[in-house]
């Protein structure tokens, strides 16, 4: 049988989706600590973003942290968290939540910070003079210019930053497996071991699946909460066409 | 751990400097490896986006298309990029090799498309009353104009792959991973540290090198910010 056929068998296996090791349990594990960590992340990065941002202190530390942040070892962060914390099961009041593993929490709060505040950071700090100016002139003190104008205006760049994490956070859970906690990366490091190639080509699927769905998810949330006047094409913008000016009947 | 302690290494520090002094020639291979594996596919990622950026920039319909296939394949994580070609290459470098490449492509290409949108009409107009045919226009006019968009685009591309390439450690290709998975399966913590610092060590100078590349590639850049 061809190798894909394979694969196709191997997801029509209906042992493959019941009990601990079923693919739905899996993906629940998945999403519930890359949520749980994506959320804590951002309460960390988004007050320190705003407020820098909003007074305009710190850009060198925040763009350099982003910059760096690229090249931070997960790899390094997850080992050494488990050597120090262990995978042991957590308290039960972290595996309520959904963190069932600390040392993979850690490894994924600390990859989801930075995007999350250097955009925070610029969104804030890009904000054009003129409409800060007018939210002074106003009458808006800062707490409510940061509410109300600065906030909406560095909404894209935010979420794009919120993206850049979660999309990070999603792909990196799946090297948790490696230190025999769970995840998606259980079909790939076992696969791997065993040398089941059937095995690591479909969790590669599930794994690839699930981070382009969180991307599209995340879209569609930015969709809706950014302003209609402040969305971010993709798609460099069509030559404008003169119009004409309107002439009085 | 008995063999580390045998040894006379403290497996519960963080770092150990009897261990790095012991381990020059470990490190720095582990480090050679790493930088081969991340320039070779920043190399590929160049030789590749050079002429899709360059299509997408003249075929503006083609722009979309590129940059959403190669968005997608950003997307993907890292060890489920490896996981899919596994089972047709092997544990060989090529298995590495490939998505990693795969990741620069949606950087550099974004890049190059807006270094080149942002070369100034009139000195194409200038270069074109001049007699200059379009590859010659190209290559003496258009690309200098557009580095410091592409050196932007390797420098982030080079960051990134450097942080992805211990993850290629785990289907068995070397460099800075490989040195803390060997570390964590002895409950080692020192290997780990050393080769985590050494990675961030490694964007960091990398980086600084790219971005004296630049100034040095364009003299032009720095006189006029001297005359503004």
């Amino acid at each position: 049988m061809s190798f894909l056929g394979q694969v196709v068998d191997w997801f029509a296996n209906g042992d493959h989706w019941r009990g601990r090791e079923g693919i739905p349990r899996l993906v629940a594990q998945h999403l519930e600590i890359s949520a749980i960590s994506l959320v804590c992340a951002m309460l960390i990065a988004l007050p320190i973003g705003l407020v820098l941002g909003h007074l305009r202190r710190g850009g060198f530390v925040a763009v350099n942290v982003s910059n760096i942040g690229r090249a931070l070892p997960s790899l390094a962060i997850l080992l050494l968290a488990v050597l120090a914390f262990g995978v042991g099961s957590p308290p039960t009041l972290f595996r309520t939540v959904g963190i069932g593993s600390i040392p993979t929490f850690i490894a994924l709060v600390a990859l989801a910070i930075p995007p999350v505040l250097t955009n925070t950071y610029v969104g804030m700090a890009g904000v054009d003079a003129d409409l800060r100016e007018a939210a002074l002139g106003m009458g808006m003190n800062g707490r409510q210019m940061l509410r109300r104008v600065e906030l909406p205006v560095a909404l894209p760049l935010i979420m794009a930053g919120v993206r850049t994490s979660a999309v990070a956070v999603v792909a990196t859970a799946t090297l948790a497996a490696y230190v025999g906690w769970g995840g998606l990366g259980r079909y790939i490091i076992d696969g791997i071991a065993i040398s089941d190639n059937v095995r690591v080509f479909a969790g590669a699927l599930l794994v690839a699946v699930l981070s382009i769905v969180v991307e599209l998810a995340l879209g569609a949330v930015q969709r809706m909460v950014v302003s209609p006047g402040l969305q971010v094409h993709e798609r460099p913008a069509a030559v404008v066409v003169p119009q004409p000016a309107p002439t009085e009947a | 751990m008995t063999a580390l302690l045998a040894a006379g290494y403290s497996g519960n520090a963080w770092i150990d400097w009897s261990w790095v002094s012991d381990h020059t020639t470990e490190i720095s291979t582990r480090l050679r490896e790493h930088v081969v594996l991340a320039l070779l596919a920043l190399l590929y990622g160049l030789l590749i986006a050079l002429p899709l950026g360059i299509l997408a920039s003249r075929k503006r319909r083609l722009l979309a298309p590129i940059l959403g296939i190669t968005g997608a394949l950003y997307t993907i994580p890292s060890l489920a990029a490896f996981a899919f070609l596994l089972p047709f290459t092997g544990l060989s470098r090529d298995t590495a090799l490939i998505p990693l490449t795969a990741y620069s492509l949606l950087i550099l290409v974004r890049n190059i498309v807006t270094g080149l949108d942002g070369v100034p009409p009139e000195v194409v107009d200038a270069a074109r009353g001049m007699g200059y045919s379009a590859p010659r226009q190209l290559v003496q006019i258009e690309l200098p104009l557009a580095v410091p968009a592409i050196i932007a685009g390797i420098r982030i591309a080079a960051v990134t792959l450097i942080g992805l390439v211990p993850v290629a450690a785990l289907i068995g290709q070397g460099g800075l991973g490989a040195m803390m998975l060997d570390g964590f399966q002895r409950a080692f913590r020192t290997p780990i540290t050393v080769a985590g610092v050494l990675v961030i060590a490694l964007a960091i100078v990398t980086d600084a090198v790219l971005l004296l590349l630049q100034r040095l590639l364009t003299p032009w850049a720095r006189r006029s910010r001297v005359a503004a």
